[in-house]
């Protein structure tokens, strides 16, 4: 019972790292329409970034996390002004997808330059001394804590954000039709700046959210959770916020669980199993269906 | 027809004798050792490890007298971790009068010389190719253990030594090195005094998170778990560890080496681990001690396992040799010929092992050194 429990945390805690990138993938694919396959190493230079300022230069840690937030924010401006602006009206939507998998080699391989494939040890977040909470028999990793609480939290600030504000509400309209929305004086590329600058800051946030739980630090290390976040965000239904949090948290607890109790060797033929099974029975994925606006 | 054979045969015999002749010309004679290895390149410092490590060996062994009154001259040649390029050192060797090969330093290398080695009847002796097809062929010897001979021997240390009853293991199944040494612990197991209670995997795609495979640890309260895996992964694993409240022995092989020079590594967190590693440039051992310090004085740098695995195959063949009362004006089959029968008469005690003995297929037998991690440095383990 108990180590079901903890499974079921381990899950919840990987899952709402999972949550917060898949955020990312969503927005940015609910409005610019595009798979931003890139999206995985931003959470890595995130990471670095807030290594770099906490553990060499020796700064606070909530500095090393404001710099990443920062950092990832402009990086995410800058990638989508140099590499996709440009192919916005291309005529194949292939070339916005192989350009975005090519800046994720490049990102990669800038990470390699500078910081070598020598792997780092991330510092956590979490000061050495608090890192489990104990109840009773329970141990609970304080960062599974954080990070489930964090993604609840960005959840609903984005929906407010969405839903109550103009620069919210811009967002939304260019997502459904984005002729109309310049028509209605919206500035449709400042609007998919923003989406991409909001996006690329949860990328940040993950970062450090990822790395503090699983302190291995290489320039590989955003591409595996970009691409599974990636499947949360389908499994959700692509384009819905409240569907990335889900299919976030279910993809994790499915993966800890059958690593748990079926096969370690097997959980990511599971979880892809799973997401196939949903898919043929409900191909707009969860929450497809369910929430008409495509933020 | 008669006469061309005749007359192919007379040059043949001509061209043998002046080949004796070259060879047994002057009392000034010296062994050529050469050796193959990445310079340069993604491997660089494994070749270079090698290299330099060989360099020491013989220069120690030149000021000592040589090898039977004869003097070693030493040739390294890089192959940028590429066969082709192996193949290619090793001929520019041959030409300039190799009669001992230290070499290749990696295992896909090392398979390709050995067939123009067989073909040339040369000896050769790889310092670190670990795989089991490197000593395909009676003239290649090696010095690091393989793959297999890891498992086994880690099986071995943990049963004699009585470190655990129950133990669990984890490995990564999508990687040769870490599975074949996994498959032959567990083979070994079943001949020692402990049990496999938990026998977990993992891939290179979902090599983040252990929490699972460690919640089963503590379930099944194993008293040491086994990783034969790299240290890339040891610093998740070692925390992931400590905030499941896993109070177990680790012990890990010689991937799992590394880990305490990863940037910002928290030492405390890999108090206790155990390593079966030929060759750690931080023990305090007085061999060690003092084959570190004459590489760095030299070098600069410090030298890792593959070097002492060179530094032990220079002597190698120094014991070797001096068993057979071989001399470098021998033909080069002559002394491959006596190499290896020396080589399975000697036992030396060398940097990555004591008591080193070879089969005639050309595996080493040794007794492996265990480190233990103390106050963050390693230790040998009693």
């Amino acid at each position: 019972m108990v180590s079901f429990f903890t499974n079921l945390i381990n899950g919840l805690s990987l899952g709402s790292i999972y949550a917060i990138i898949a955020i990312g993938y969503t927005m940015v694919y609910g409005i610019a329409k595009m798979l931003n396959f890139a999206h995985g190493d931003i959470i890595m230079i995130g990471a670095y970034i807030s290594f770099t300022v906490i553990t060499t230069l020796k700064l606070p840690t909530a500095a090393g996390i404001l710099a990443a937030i920062l950092g990832c924010m402009c990086l995410g401006i800058t990638i989508e002004k140099v590499a996709y602006k440009p192919l916005r009206h291309a005529t194949s939507s292939l070339a916005v997808l192989i350009t975005a998998i090519g800046v994720s080699y490049f990102l990669q391989n800038i990470a390699l330059l500078i910081f070598s494939s020598n792997p780092k040890m991330y510092t956590s977040i979490i000061p050495f001394s608090h890192m489990i909470i104990q109840i009773g028999a329970f141990r609970i990793q304080t960062i599974s804590v954080v990070s489930i609480c964090v993604s609840v939290l960005l959840v609903i600030l984005l929906q407010l954000f969405i839903n109550k504000t103009r620069p919210g509400q811009a967002m939304l309209a260019c997502a459904q039709d984005r002729g109309a929305a310049s028509l209605m004086g919206i500035s449709v590329d400042r609007t998919i700046s923003m989406t991409f600058a909001i996006g690329s800051a949860m990328a940040g946030i993950a970062g450090v959210l990822l790395c503090s739980a699983y302190p291995t630090l290489s320039p590989y290390t955003g591409a595996m959770p970009g691409i599974k976040a990636f499947v949360a965000a389908v499994f959700g239904g692509i384009g819905s916020i409240p569907g990335a949090m889900i299919g976030g948290l279910l993809l994790g607890i499915i993966e800890i669980l059958s690593k748990s109790y079926i096969s370690s060797q097997l959980s990511d033929a599971i979880v892809f199993s799973v997401l196939i099974i949903v898919l043929l029975v409900k191909p707009t994925g969860i929450m497809g269906k369910v929430i008409q606006e495509k933020v | 027809m008669n006469a061309k054979k005749m007359m192919a045969l007379a040059l043949t015999a001509a061209m043998t004798m002046s080949m004796g002749a070259a060879l047994v010309s002057a009392d000034d004679a010296v062994w050529k050792i050469g050796m193959i290895g990445p310079l340069t390149g993604p491997a660089a410092n494994y070749g270079t490890s090698v290299d330099k490590s060989a360099q020491i060996a013989v220069e120690e062994i030149n000021a000592a007298g040589g090898i039977n009154g004869y003097q070693i001259e030493y040739r390294g040649e890089d192959d940028e971790l590429d066969s082709e390029k192996s193949v290619n050192a090793y001929n520019t060797l041959k030409d300039w009068g190799m009669q001992i090969l230290d070499g290749c330093t990696t295992s896909g290398c090392s398979i390709a010389v050995s067939e123009k080695t067989k073909e040339d009847k040369l000896f050769q002796i790889t310092p670190s190719g670990s795989a089991d097809d490197c000593t395909k062929y009676d003239n290649v010897f090696r010095v690091c253990f393989s793959d297999p001979q890891q498992g086994i021997e880690s099986a071995k240390y943990i049963g004699e030594h009585g470190l655990a009853k129950t133990v669990g293991v984890i490995y990564d199944s999508s990687d040769v090195y870490s599975s074949g040494i996994e498959n032959a612990f567990k083979e070994e197991s079943a001949n020692q005094d402990f049990e496999i209670v938990v026998e977990e995997a993992f891939t290179a795609d979902s090599n983040s998170d252990f929490s699972s495979q460690l919640q089963k640890m503590v379930d099944a309260n194993v008293d040491l778990v086994f990783l034969p895996i790299y240290y890339t992964q040891a610093g998740t694993i070692l925390t992931q560890a400590f905030t499941m409240g896993l109070d177990t022995t680790f012990f890990g092989c010689d991937g799992f080496d590394g880990m305490l020079e990863m940037d910002n590594f928290q030492k405390e967190l890999a108090e206790g681990v155990m390593l079966l590693t030929p060759f750690s440039a931080s023990a305090t051992d007085e061999k060690t001690v003092a084959f570190v310090k004459a590489f760095q004085d030299a070098f600069d740098m410090l030298p890792n396992q593959f070097g002492a695995d060179s530094y032990d195959a220079i002597y190698a063949i120094k014991a070797a040799a001096e068993k057979q009362n071989l001399t470098p004006d021998m033909s080069i089959e002559e002394i491959c010929e006596g190499l290896k029968a020396g080589m399975v008469e000697i036992s030396i005690d060398g940097l990555t092992g004591t008591n080193m003995t070879w089969s005639a297929e050309g595996n080493p037998s040794k007794e492996p050194n265990v480190y233990v991690i103390k106050d963050g440095a390693y230790s040998v383990a009693e």
